[in-house]
């Protein structure tokens, strides 16, 4: 056991090099071939199938595990990316037990679904290992776009119009492009730099410039865009982190979760992140759940996350719940987070044991923490924006917003789930629609 | 426990699995290996005339279609007779034979349409103490080129000939092995009946091309660029194989000829199914080229439990007992009506039964927006396709109608008497008998 594992503080270098990679690898290695084939003769080929229905972006599933099984894994893969371009990043991290798997005939008749999200990843790896895209674009329309965050909805957006002959310039305010994918989920989820050569790969369709390090409303005013486009496609996600609102926050070692995830995945060498030996994560959701365990991961001793409501309530899926309790993450329900005491820096917080009403019971937790990762949503950021609804820009059914001749989609704008694969669908609806208004249809 | 001894043709052997003349039976290591898992009986790997014996291709014997998780459902070989020398094979028989004197021990036979060949080669096998012999009339590849094999098997008067041969030369059983590859297997069968032929052992392995190399465009099994048609058999030849043996089984000319069932026997079902079509035994090869011997242990005990579960005390118990009920298509009966029926509890709403139905039957099975598949009585004519391509075992059913209702599709009422298309108005010959 290496000399840091009981020390206190935050630091770097808890465990053995050979345990970072260990932990770090692929969550779900791939599946080879042998092994996709086996997988994919469990499908039915349902007719009208449950988990067509149940995919955000509408994959003909069947039909793609027809083709692997009858080891034709490109054909496979342009029947995914036709309908979601970001099918390989989507068999990654999409909550499949709760969507396709879930749907699976199989999982109601045995318990035990087609490994769906895995044989997506085995045809997509198959054709883009290959550098192959598949897809040309149709004769230009001298028509030109602008697309607002590189992100799972924007770059889908992208790639859809410019396969219809636009011309595409897509704005980041990062360094680079992907967006979640890139900054915002688990390293383990998608290791090896896949985020940015699924970005390569989607790019090679050509037709689109990508402008990084370009904030909405300071470096690119809205206006001005809208007048320089002939359309608008807004797909910048949420860039504010909402605060806990209680005495200590602004305390050292008191972290945004959505940071600590991006530097996981920006840094060269995951051993040189320091992590607290206690640390607590609150909020239920994906990017709680991410931290935590990755906390977990690079070594931190006890790690704890909290939330306000049951278990039944989280964000984050049973699978993600299961997965956090494997690493030995410690799940805390119905406490919300009251103060964070320490002397400059974090040394414990405090919880009020709630009901479900949110009312305090006048029963506490005092947990130590020298790391403390808030997780407890993001919000959408920026002015002169669309109208919004709740908290959101609205939209209609096809991505259309308040403003004539600007969409939006992905996480920014209101309804579906904050998922890759629903900002993907949003991203290329949104798109198939513009594409209709510029093309004097509609 | 019941009793699974047989008695062929006076053959005893302690089950009703024997291992086919093959691959398997090639040689006394893995005779008496066969012996020690359990196996029956033998036919050993057919022995050709004295001299310098057949050379086989030095590249692949074997083309596989595989099903699921590569599970093999049909074998396809163009493997000769043995190529081992006669003497060495005659030797090896009689020392394991002279071991193992309570199991079957049959020896399999190619030479050429001479008299002579057979003159020579029968009182050698006989030396050897073998219980009796089978006559390999139904290799359809490389040896039927030479003349040989399913050449003769496939010309009844040569069979009767070959056969009659060695019933004059040979004092023990002797055993017509028949290739499928022909138009009716009761010509052959009556033919070696004709010829003295204790018995009937059916079927050889069937011609076949198992794939083509989409890359180098040659059939496999491959030999430097080219292939060869070769013989079929394992789980995808029984039911060809099941049909052949009632064929023999119900023709008069041929009824009660002792058969040794063959092709693509791999479980105890599979075996008690051809015995309950007549054979006295089966022989296998397939199951256990995949396997290995030791699955006739599985064959003896489940055949066991089920004998003891019917209360069948022997094999003779339920051998040809399907034969009556094996029939021509224009007696069945058309007064029978049944409807499929879908227990909702087991549907697991895949829709399968809908997208066969919808598209390529009868349009009978109804889909609701909240995926509940039932069955319109309206349309079922009772096809049972919705039955086979549901992957959930006794999820659908065909249910017969009572007799007296009125069946909803035709408006007729179902009758309580028998009436078979012979009988039928719509037959353009069922007056004209009269």
């Amino acid at each position: 056991m290496p000399d840091k594992t009981f020390e206190a503080g935050i630091m770097a270098g808890r465990l053995e090099q050979q345990t970072y990679e260990a932990h770090f690898a692929d969550l779900h290695p791939p599946l080879n071939r042998h092994e996709a084939l086996v997988a994919a003769d469990r499908c039915y080929f349902c007719h009208d199938a449950p988990c067509i229905t149940a995919c955000p972006t509408d994959i003909d599933i069947p039909m793609f595990i027809r083709q692997i099984a009858t080891d034709t894994p490109d054909a496979a893969a342009k029947t995914i990316l036709s309908q979601n371009i970001m099918g390989g990043m989507c068999a990654r991290v999409c909550p499949t037990e709760q969507l396709c798997e879930q749907a699976c005939v199989r999982e109601m008749a045995e318990g035990k679904p087609v490994l769906i999200g895995q044989l997506q990843r085995y045809a997509t790896d198959h054709l883009q290992e290959q550098g192959i895209h598949p897809f040309v674009r149709a004769a230009a329309t001298g028509k030109r776009v602008a697309v607002v965050g590189a992100g799972p909805a924007g770059l889908s957006a992208a790639h859809r119009l410019a396969m219809l002959g636009h011309e595409i310039v897509v704005y980041d305010a990062r360094p680079k492009a992907g967006g979640l994918n890139e900054y915002g989920i688990a390293t383990y989820k998608t290791p090896d730099g896949f985020a940015q050569g699924e970005v390569d790969w989607l790019l090679k369709i050509g037709g689109i410039t990508v402008e990084t390090g370009c904030v909405l409303g300071a470096d690119l005013q809205l206006d001005a865009v809208r007048s320089e486009f002939d359309a608008v496609f807004l797909g910048m996600g949420l860039s504010g982190v909402n605060a806990l609102g209680v005495e200590g926050e602004t305390k050292k070692g008191v972290l945004d979760a959505v940071d600590f995830i991006a530097d996981l995945r920006q840094v060269s060498d995951v051993a040189k992140v320091p992590v607290g030996r206690d640390v607590v994560v609150i909020g239920g959701g994906m990017t709680a759940v991410d931290a935590a365990v990755q906390a977990k991961l690079l070594g931190a001793l006890n790690v704890t996350l909290v939330y306000r409501r049951g278990r039944d309530r989280m964000n984050a899926s049973p699978f993600e719940q299961d997965l956090a309790a494997s690493k030995g993450v410690r799940i805390v329900t119905h406490a919300t987070p009251k103060t964070v005491h320490g002397n400059g820096a974090v040394r414990e917080i405090e919880f009020d044991y709630v009901g479900e009403d949110m009312s305090p019971t006048g029963q506490t937790l005092r947990l130590a923490a020298d790391q403390v990762f808030k997780a407890i949503g993001q919000t959408l950021e920026g002015e002169d924006l669309p109208a919004l609804e709740g908290r959101k820009i609205a939209v209609d059914a096809n991505g259309r917003t308040s403003l004539q001749g600007v969409w939006a989609g992905g996480d920014c704008a209101s309804g579906g789930d904050d998922l890759t694969v629903t900002a993907v669908a949003e991203g290329r609806d949104a798109a198939m629609d513009i594409h209709a208004a510029l093309s004097g249809s509609v | 426990m019941a009793d699974l001894t047989t008695d062929f043709l006076g053959i005893k052997s302690p089950n009703p699995f024997w291992l086919a003349s093959a691959p398997p039976t090639d040689k006394e290591y893995n005779v008496r290996r066969a012996f020690e898992a359990g196996w029956g009986g033998v036919v050993w790997k057919t022995l050709g005339s004295e001299g310098p014996p057949v050379v086989n291709v030095n590249g692949p014997r074997y083309g596989v279609i595989h099903g699921a998780d590569r599970r093999v459902l049909g074998l396809n070989n163009i493997e000769l007779i043995t190529d081992r020398d006669l003497q060495t094979n005659l030797d090896e028989i009689t020392r394991v034979k002279r071991d193992y004197p309570d199991r079957a021990m049959i020896v399999s036979i190619m030479v050429p349409c001479e008299e002579q060949a057979w003159k020579d080669i029968l009182p050698k096998v006989e030396a050897t103490g073998a219980d009796g012999i089978e006559l390999n009339f139904g290799c359809p590849h490389g040896m039927s080129e030479r003349g040989m094999g399913a050449a003769v098997g496939q010309v009844p008067e040569y069979i009767e000939m070959v056969t009659r041969w060695c019933k004059q030369y040979y004092s023990k059983p002797v055993i017509v092995k028949l290739t499928p590859n022909i138009t009716d297997i009761r010509i052959p069968a009556a033919a070696a009946m004709r010829g003295g032929a204790d018995a009937v052992s059916l079927i050889n392995t069937i011609n076949s091309i198992v794939s083509v190399n989409l890359d180098t465009m040659s059939p496999e099994p491959s030999i430097d660029g080219k292939g060869s048609h070769g013989g079929y058999c394992g789980p995808a030849v029984k039911p060809i194989a099941l049909s052949m043996v009632s064929e023999i089984a119900r023709a008069p000319a041929t009824a009660g000829l002792p058969i040794s069932g063959i092709g693509g026997v791999t479980t105890w079902r599979d075996a008690a199914e051809y015995i309950t079509m007549g054979c006295g035994n089966v022989q296998v090869c397939t199951a256990a080229m995949t396997y290995g011997f030791k699955v006739v242990q599985e064959m003896i005990s489940g055949l066991s439990e089920w004998m003891d579960e019917k209360g069948h005390t022997s094999i003779d118990d339920f051998k040809g007992a399907a034969i009556p009920n094996t029939t021509d298509w224009k007696y069945l009966n058309l007064n029978y009506v049944a409807k499929a029926s879908i227990n909702q509890d087991d549907c697991i709403s895949c829709g399968r039964c809908f997208a066969a139905c919808e598209d390529t039957s009868h349009q009978a099975i109804a889909m609701s927006d909240d995926r509940t598949f039932t069955v319109i009585d309206e349309e079922c004519v009772a096809c049972n396709l919705c039955v086979e391509v549901c992957p959930v075992d006794n999820c659908i059913t065909m249910v017969p109608m009572a007799k007296g209702a009125t069946d909803p599709r035709t408006g007729k009422v179902v009758e309580d008497v028998y009436a078979n298309w012979t009988t039928h108005p719509n037959n353009p010959s069922a007056t004209a008998a009269e």
